[in-house]
This record gives C-alpha cells, sequence and structure tokens, in this order.
C-alpha cells in the first residue's frame, strides 16, 4: 500500500495533541488543567521559598525567629490542597466515566499484538492484515533519509471517520500496549484479555504511533498506523479487499508452481519473518539466526517444516508459524527460504506437505 | 541494660579483628554503617555507567551503540541496581551510623544480624550483574519484570535476578526489624517517643513499610521462578493464570517500595532545613502524623500504575482518588518546611544546597505524580518518557540529592574533617544544572508521543534525547566530585569539632568528632536529651 506520506518526517512537539476524538479532546482538557493548577501551585510555593532565600539569609537576618508552629496555618494548608483536589477529581471523574462508557459501535476489529507486529481482523468483514514496521526503517540506515523513520508500517489500520468503531485488544505473547496519542488513549494489550475502547474519529487522516510497553527486543520497532477516512472512502476500501480477498482464493485454486510458491513466499518472508531475519536474510547477530547460509534451510526439509510448523523448542521469539499462516503461505515461505540470497536448493515445497508436517 | 551484654566486644572480652577481618566480622553499627555507604557509593556508579551507556545509545536516532535486547538489559540492570543496590542501602547505612547516635544508644540492638544484613548484598549484587556473562543477556524485561515477558520469554539469567532479590529482601527484612528494635529498645530511657529526630521517625515508619512489601515482591519473584520452572501458571493466560494478578503483587510491594526509597529522605531534609535555618522544625507533630498518613495510604494506591490495563472503571475511580489522596500530606511536608526556613537566619553550606535543590525538585516531581493521578490525562502520559522524567525528579533530585545532602551534614561528625565547601559547592551546581538538563526535556519527549524503554526513536524526539544526553555526561561527570570531597574529608582537613554546624541540635553532636569506637555506652542524661531534643529551643 503506497506511504501516506505529507512531510518528510513529523514534527517536534512539546505537548500531547490535541486529537481527533471526542476522548482526546477530553484528555487534552484535563491535561491542561491539571498542568495549569500545578503550575500555580509550583509557582506559588517556589515564590515563597525564593522570597525566604532571599530575604531570610543570615546577612539580613542575623536573629531566627523562634516559632515552630501554627494550629491555623496548618488546618488552611491542609484543607486548601483537598479542595483543589476535588476540584480536579469532579471533572477527571466525568470524563473517565465517559471515556470507559461503549457507544453501538459500526465496525469492529480485532486488534492482536505479538512480538513485533499488529494483526488486525474486521470482524464480520472477512478482512484481516499484519501490520509490521515498513522496509525503509529497518536495518542500519540513516533516519534522516527515510520518510516516518520508525513511524511508519507497510498496511495502516484502516477505520471509517465519524463512525463509532470498537477496538477489541488482544496479544498472542507478552503484554503490548497500543498506543496512538491522536486518539487519545493508551490500552495495554494483554495474553487472555480482551480490552474494549470505542473510538469516533472526527475527521479524516493519517495518526502514529508506537507499541508503549516493554515487549521485547522489537519495542522501538512496532509502529502503529491509522489512515482514518471518510465513510464512503471507507466501505469502497472495504468492497476491495474483499474482491482481492476473492481473488486470492481463486488464485489458492490454481495449480502449486515454484513461481507461485516464490511470490507468496516472498510476501510472507517480507511481513513477518523479516522483522527478525532481515529483509537480506542474515538475521541480528546474537538474537536472530542468519536464513542465508543456514544449516537448517539447506539442511533436511523435515527440520525446516518443523520449525517454521512448530517453532524453536529454545526460544520463544520463533514463534510456531503453523497457527497463524495457512498451508500456501507456510509453502510458499520456506521454498522461498530455500531459494533465496545464497540458498540453492532447488526444493519447491508443497501445501501438502506442509499439512503431513503439523 | 548493660553494653557488655549487647555487645561482648565492647568489654574487651571479645577478639578485636583488624585488616579485612575488621570489616568481615564488624559488629559495630558505624563500621557496617559505613560498609553500607560505600558499597553503595560503588552501585552509584555501577548503575551510572549503564546510565550514561543508555543516554550514549540515545543520543541520537539510527544509533547502534548495542543491540535492542542489549539496551533491554542495561535499562533493567540500571534500574534493580539504582533502586535494590544504590537508594536502598544509602539509607539503610545512615540508618546505621546515624540512628544510634541520634537516639543514645550503644550500638544497633542485633548487631550480628546486621553484619549478615550487610554481607548479603555484595553477593547479591554479583548474582543480579552475572547476567551480562550469560548467554542470552542479562535480565531485560525492565526493573519491573512483567510476566509474562520475565516468565516464559525470559533468559536464564532472570533465576539469578530472583534469586538476587530473595538476598536483598531478606537483608531488608533483616535491617528494618533491627531498626525498629533499636529504636523501641535502646533509645535513651528519657527520650519520648514524640521526641525522637525527625530521621528516627521516618525511619521507625520506614521499616514497617519493608516489612510489610518485602514478602510480597519475595512472593511474586518465587511465584516467576515456579511458572518458569514447575510447570505452574500463576501468570499464564494460557493455563488459567492472569498476566495482570503479576502487576497487582508487584505494585503491592512497587509502590509501598517508592515510598520506603523517600520517607528517610524526608526526615534528613527535616534534620537539615532548621539546622541551616537556626529555627526549629515547623509543624513537627504535624511532619510525624505526615510520614504515617503517607505510608498507610501508600498501601492503597498500587493500581495507578495500571491505568492502561482496563481495570474496571469503579477500580480506576477508587485508586484516582487514593492517589490524589497522597498529595495532601504530602504538600504539609513541603509547605511545612517552606515554613522552617521562614523568618530565619539562613546560610548556604553544601548540605542545605542540597536540601535546598531536594525541595525545588522534588516538589517538581511531586507535581507531575499529582499530574498521573488524573486518569483520562494518564491514558497520555502512563508507559510514555514522562514517566521516566517524574520518577527521577522523585528518584534523583529527591532520594539522591537528600542522601547526598545527609553525606555533607553527617560526614565531619564521622571523620572529624570539615568537608571542602568548595568542592561541594562545585558539585552542587554541576548536579542541579546538568541533571535538569537531564530530566526536564524527558517531560517533552513523554507528551510528544516516545515510549519508555524504547532503543531507538523517530527523528521528532530528537532535540529532547540530545539535551538529555549530554546532560547526563555532565551529571554523571560531576558525581566525582562528590567522591572527592568524601576522600578529601576523609583524609584529612579542618577538624570538625563536636558540633561543625553550629544551628545543629542532636544527640550525636554531643560527640567528639569522629565518634569513637563506642558511644553512648551509659546513656545520656535526661537534662542532655532535653537540650538537644525539640524542646532545646525553647
Ligand atoms: C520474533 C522474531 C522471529 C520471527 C518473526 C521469525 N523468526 Fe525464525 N527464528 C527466530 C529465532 C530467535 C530463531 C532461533 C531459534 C532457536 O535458536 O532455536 C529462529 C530460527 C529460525 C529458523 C532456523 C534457523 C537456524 O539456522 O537455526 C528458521 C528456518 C526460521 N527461523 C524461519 C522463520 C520463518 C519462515 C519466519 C516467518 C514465518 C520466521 N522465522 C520468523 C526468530 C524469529
Ligand atoms: C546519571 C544519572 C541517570 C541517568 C542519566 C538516568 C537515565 C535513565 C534512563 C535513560 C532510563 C531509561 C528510561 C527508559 O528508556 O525507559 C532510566 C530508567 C530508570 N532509572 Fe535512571 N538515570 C540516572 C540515575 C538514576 C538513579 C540515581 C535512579 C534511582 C534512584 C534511577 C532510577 C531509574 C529507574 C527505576 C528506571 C526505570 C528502569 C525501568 O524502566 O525498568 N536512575 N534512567
Ligand atoms: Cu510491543
Ligand atoms: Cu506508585
Amino acid at each position: 500500500m503506497a506511504r501516506t506520506a505529507i512531510a518528510p518526517e513529523e514534527a517536534l512537539q512539546f505537548n500531547i495533541p490535541y486529537g481527533v476524538t471526542a476522548d482526546s479532546h477530553l484528555a487534552w482538557n484535563m491535561h491542561m488543567l491539571v498542568l495549569a493548577i500545578v503550575t500555580a501551585i509550583g509557582a506559588g510555593v517556589f515564590a515563597v521559598i525564593l522570597w525566604s532565600l532571599v530575604r531570610h539569609r543570615r546577612s539580613r537576618k542575623p536573629e531566627a525567629a523562634r516559632f515552630s508552629g501554627s494550629f491555623w496555618v496548618e488546618i488552611v494548608w491542609t484543607v486548601a490542597p483537598v479542595l483543589i483536589l476535588i476540584g480536579i477529581a469532579i471533572p477527571a471523574t466525568r470524563v473517565l466515566l465517559i471515556e470507559n462508557a461503549h457507544t453501538n459501535p459500526k465496525v469492529t476489529v480485532e486488534i492482536r499484538g505479538s512480538q513485533w507486529k499488529w494483526h488486525y481482523s474486521y470482524v464480520g468483514l472477512g478482512i484481516n492484515f499484519f501490520s509490521n514496521l515498513a522496509a525503509d526503517s529497518r536495518g542500519d540506515v540513516n533516519p534522516s533519509t527515510v520518510a516516518f523513520y520508525l513511524r511508519d508500517v507497510d498496511h495502516p489500520l484502516i477505520l471509517p471517520a465519524r463512525e463509532d468503531v470498537q477496538l477489541l485488544i488482544t496479544s498472542d505473547d507478552v503484554i503490548h500496549s497500543w498506543w496512538v496519542p491522536e486518539l487519545g488513549f493508551k490500552r495495554d494489550v494483554i495474553p487472555g484479555y480482551i480490552n474494549r475502547v470505542d473510538i469516533n474519529i472526527d475527521q479524516p487522516g493519517v495518526y502514529r504511533g508506537q507499541c508503549a510497553s516493554l515487549c521485547g527486543a522489537g519495542h522501538a520497532f512496532m509502529p502503529i498506523v491509522v489512515r482514518a477516512l471518510a465513510p464512503d472512502q471507507f466501505q469502497a476500501w472495504v468492497k476491495d479487499q474483499q474482491a482481492t480477498a476473492v481473488a486470492q482464493k481463486n488464485k489458492a485454486a490454481a495449480p502449486w508452481t515454484k513461481d507461485l510458491a516464490m511470490a507468496a513466499g516472498a510476501e510472507v518472508y517480507g511481513s513477518i519473518c523479516a522483522a527478525c531475519h532481515q529483509p537480506d536474510g542474515k538475521g541480528v547477530p546474537g538474537a536472530f539466526p542468519a536464513l542465508d547460509g543456514s544449516p537448517v534451510v539447506n539442511g533436511p526439509l523435515a527440520a525446516h517444516l518443523k520449525i517454521v510448523v512448530h517453532g524453536s523448542t529454545r526460544n520463544p521469539a520463533m514463534a510456531a508459524w503453523g497457527k497463524q499462516l495457512d498451508n500456501r503461505q507456510i509453502a510458499g515461505v520456506i521454498t522461498y527460504e530455500r531459494n533465496s540470497w545464497g540458498n540453492h536448493t532447488g526444493t519447491l515445497v508443497t501445501p501438502e506437505q506442509v499439512e503431513t508436517a503439523r | 541494660m548493660t553494653t557488655d551484654a549487647l555487645h561482648p566486644s565492647a568489654s574487651g572480652a571479645g577478639p578485636v579483628w583488624r585488616g579485612w577481618r575488621r570489616w568481615l566480622f564488624t559488629t559495630s553499627h558505624k563500621d557496617i554503617g559505613t560498609l553500607y555507604l560505600t558499597f553503595s557509593l560503588i552501585m552509584f556508579f555501577a548503575g551510572g555507567i549503564l546510565a550514561e551507556l543508555i543516554r550514549a545509545q540515545l543520543i541520537q536516532p539510527g544509533m547502534r551503540l548495542v543491540e535492542p535486547n542489549t539496551f533491554n538489559s542495561l535499562v533493567s540492570e540500571h534500574g534493580l541496581t539504582m533502586i535494590f543496590l544504590a537508594i536502598m542501602p544509602a539509607l539503610v547505612g545512615l540508618a546505621n551510623w546515624q540512628i544510634p547516635l541520634m537516639i543514645g544508644a550503644p550500638d544497633m540492638a542485633l548487631p550480628r544480624v546486621n553484619n549478615w544484613s550487610f554481607w548479603l548484598l555484595p553477593f547479591a549484587a554479583i548474582l543480579l550483574w552475572s547476567g551480562f556473562l550469560m548467554a542470552g543477556g542479562a535480565p531485560d524485561a525492565g526493573w519491573t519484570f512483567y510476566a509474562p515477558l520475565s516468565t516464559k520469554y525470559g533468559p536464564p539469567s532472570i533465576d539469578f535476578m530472583i534469586f538476587a532479590i530473595h538476598l536483598m529482601g531478606i537483608s531488608s527484612v533483616m535491617g528494618a526489624l533491627n531498626i525498629i528494635v533499636t529504636i523501641i529498645n535502646l533509645r535513651a530511657p528519657s527520650m519520648r517517643m514524640m521526641d525522637m529526630p525527625l530521621f528516627v521517625w521516618s525511619w521507625l515508619i520506614t521499616a514497617f513499610l519493608l516489612l510489610l512489601a518485602m514478602p510480597i515482591l519475595a512472593g511474586v519473584v518465587t511465584m516467576v521462578l515456579a511458572d518458569r520452572h514447575f510447570g505452574t501458571s500463576f501468570f499464564n493466560a494460557a493455563g488459567g493464570g492472569d498476566p495482570v494478578l503479576f502487576q497487582h503483587l508487584f505494585w503491592f510491594f512497587g509502590h509501598p517500595e517508592v515510598y520506603i526509597m523517600i520517607l528517610p529522605v524526608f526526615g534528613v531534609i527535616s534534620e537539615i532545613l532548621p539546622t541551616f535555618s537556626r529555627k526549629p522544625l515547623f509543624g513537627r507533630v504535624s511532619m510525624i502524623y505526615a510520614i504515617a498518613a503517607i505510608a498507610l495510604l501508600s498501601v492503597i494506591v498500587w493500581a495507578h500504575h495500571m491505568f492502561a490495563v482496563g481495570l474496571p472503571v469503579t477500580a480506576q475511580l477508587f485508586f484516582m482518588y487514593s492517589t490524589m489522596l497522597i498529595s495532601v500530606p504530602t504538600g504539609v511536608k513541603v509547605f511545612n518546611w517552606t515554613a522552617t526556613m521562614w523568618r530565619g537566619s539562613l546560610t548556604f553550606e553544601t548540605p542545605m544546597l542540597f536540601a535546598l535543590g531536594f525541595l525545588f525538585l522534588f516538589t517538581i516531581g511531586g507535581l507531575s505524580g499529582l499530574m498521573l493521578a488524573d486518569v483520562p490525562a494518564d491514558y497520555q502520559y502512563t508507559r510514555s518518557y514522562f514517566v521516566v522524567a517524574h520518577l527521577h525528579y522523585v528518584l534523583v533530585t529527591g532520594s539522591l540529592f537528600g542522601i547526598i545532602a545527609a553525606v555533607y551534614y553527617w560526614l565531619p561528625k564521622w571523620t572529624g574533617h570539615r568537608i571542602d565547601e568548595r568542592i561541594g559547592r562545585w558539585h552542587f551546581w554541576l548536579s542541579l544544572v546538568s541533571s535538569n538538563l537531564l530530566f526536564f526535556p524527558m517531560h517533552f519527549a513523554g507528551l510528544s508521543g516516545m515510549p519508555r524503554r524504547v532503543a531507538d526513536y523517530a527523528p521528532q524526539f530528537a532535540p529532547f534525547n540530545l539535551a538529555s544526553s549530554i546532560g547526563a555526561f555532565i551529571f554523571g561527570a560531576s558525581q566525582l566530585l562528590f567522591v572527592w570531597a568524601v576522600i578529601k574529608a576523609i583524609r584529612g582537613g579542618e577538624p570538625a569539632g563536636d558540633r561543625p554546624w553550629e544551628g545543629a541540635r542532636g544527640l550525636e553532636w554531643t560527640l567528639p568528632s569522629p565518634p569513637p569506637a563506642h558511644t553512648f555506652a551509659t546513656p545520656p542524661s535526661p537534662e542532655v536529651v532535653r537540650a538537644e531534643g525539640p524542646h532545646g529551643y525553647d
């Protein structure tokens, strides 16, 4: 999908964005209210201390006063903060209740986090895809040459603007956190939990964020891009996606050839495996093995099938992809790995072979 | 109560060790205090080197100084080292040196336990750091080691971290018991509880908090160990467990823990400000109640670290209110300190400078804490660099500045020599400026969308990170001045006299500097206790 770059990079900001949802406006208002209050308190306290530092230094005041308490003063500065806090707590409670309320959503998207990518499924629409760090941010690149370094993905989450959308958020492995500041919240992505957040984006646009909870080596490398489309454009996008899905099904009926396998494999590899093993198959020394020249990739097929379908027994980072990918995808990616870079095994792996390995 | 029963070698009956054996076998609170403080100083530098590496990696986007895994290990080991091996031992070291001197006791009540509490720590440190030599690297799940990142996905070194935490926990619990027993039983007979110095009060309350919190931590790390090796599923959703349970348990320990690191410092500040204001502490009794109130409230606020988890809205409201409430007694403390200086006769020796640095910068950390309590806005702040800014304002310019102030304040008593004020002033001003350059921009990085614990970041966060990194290098280098000042005072200098700060009150100032090996073998007289206590100003 083409990138929606408008500027070479996001602009320097000092504050939370006002955002594009009702919740984000409320959160921003709360933030500014509390910021004003704490700034005022801080300024007041600091002014008194500074006054004292200047006026009550020994050169000006050789003899200290002797008082050591005052009942009423202490009552005042215990009660006054309580009143201020009540002043903060009332709007905060109101906003919190609104933010946690549920609407009647038109569109429901399931968001699954996993190391280190997002999986978006549109419930009832038959659309689902993975969203990975964009290829141009990977590896040893100069950030200033990349449009949105570490803040861009291959497939953004497409949502309708001005419609109620429900997000169901969960994880396949460790805890992540789904955070797009313009949407006004972050929500943890927890295995075994489904967190529900309802949003309504008030204007079309592209909004960027990233995973906010330490989730392993790739924590800094799982950005989130939300692209909000006008409702009719969104409907058109849905139709388009559904048509592509049908075309893919038809393709699946076509006879399995090496070209087909290599093409399917390249796509899977680029969107999933490259995050760790790198687009050039060289891996990351010490963390992810190179597949280029790997004995597993160039050795007997059974071992290769086993690690891709069932995962590594030693290192959970290499997941059991059999659960996420279908037979054609796995056959494709294994064929791709065995015939790319410096690997020239010539093997064509078939979906049937994958089925027996399951 | 005689000294002999408590402290056999005091009567000369036991062997007197020399050389390294003196330090290994010592049961003297003074020697053990020195051991704790020296150890903690080394650990501050160890953790500081990790921090400098973190900041070097983050100086600009796209840096590949270390691999992302290693970066996560640096962050985790930095946090664990600073909290468990630097701040906490420093506070226990201050307690060891000062509590017996301030309450007129001959030593800690359980001297052998005291020795053992200390000597567990170097072994804990070795275990914690051994991960750097292991396959899979050092612990890398943050100092909070959330499951399942630390269970199913953690490297083997997590087991060593767990064992290290057990050792540090045992050490803390024994230390806390010792402090409680000493304060209750060995106080000079004429010193009433309400007349105890604020530092002693703050440690008494902290010790109870330690007894409450550390066993929970021991439990939670043991559950992590069981999940990792014994087939349990406490925190494994696939096995019917609950990853969020980990967070509840961890923060039930973790929030009291942050107060464990600050309450004794509140005590220190309450000693130093009156001394250099030449005026009694304002609202002494309410200061004591405020510490107690903070300690009690600290047990019911833990889930404010978990607002993004998706707790029921009633729970979020409860924890928002309880957290906001804790700022009331904290505010009382800041106001009372300010009032202590009001119309005093102020001078600005190094301990006072650091105490004032604490007062300003801890207040900034407290105010950003109030912002974090505000749940709708916290959905944005939490897990971002804003939190890193907040925690360093309270820990570095809060706890650490307070500890430095305490060392400068009591060093003349411990060594018998005045500190070099010139080095002290340079140390203070450099630390003050550089710590703000280091930590203030982190607020903006967080507000503009940078998550914490990231090994690399987008260019729009670059200016903040560059400033932080420059601040970090200056801050780190400035701390060498502290070492210089301490070594200089140990090796010589102008004699301190019994009471190097003429405004100081307290039993420790009635002793020679340095104090002889055995002090208060007979308790101080009621007249002395009264003159040095809060009523001595009357
Ligand atoms: C999250 C990171 C990650 C992703 C994504 C990933 N792998 Fe791996 N992979 C690993 C790690 C780590 C190992 C080493 C496992 C071990 O030591 O047992 C590995 C090992 C392998 C091996 C064995 C290589 C050897 O020389 O031992 C193959 C083959 C492989 N992966 C294929 C894939 C394929 C195909 C995909 C995409 C479907 C993929 N990997 C996605 C992390 C990953
Ligand atoms: C030279 C001074 C210091 C510098 C430059 C520094 C810098 C940092 C940085 C950059 C992080 C990582 C933030 C992130 O990526 O999330 C961090 C984390 C942390 N620091 Fe410091 N720090 C310093 C001193 C201290 C001290 C003295 C303490 C304790 C009293 C401390 C406690 C912590 C804690 C608890 C964390 C969180 C670790 C985690 O996320 O698990 N730091 N510090
Ligand atoms: Cu993540
Ligand atoms: Cu807390």
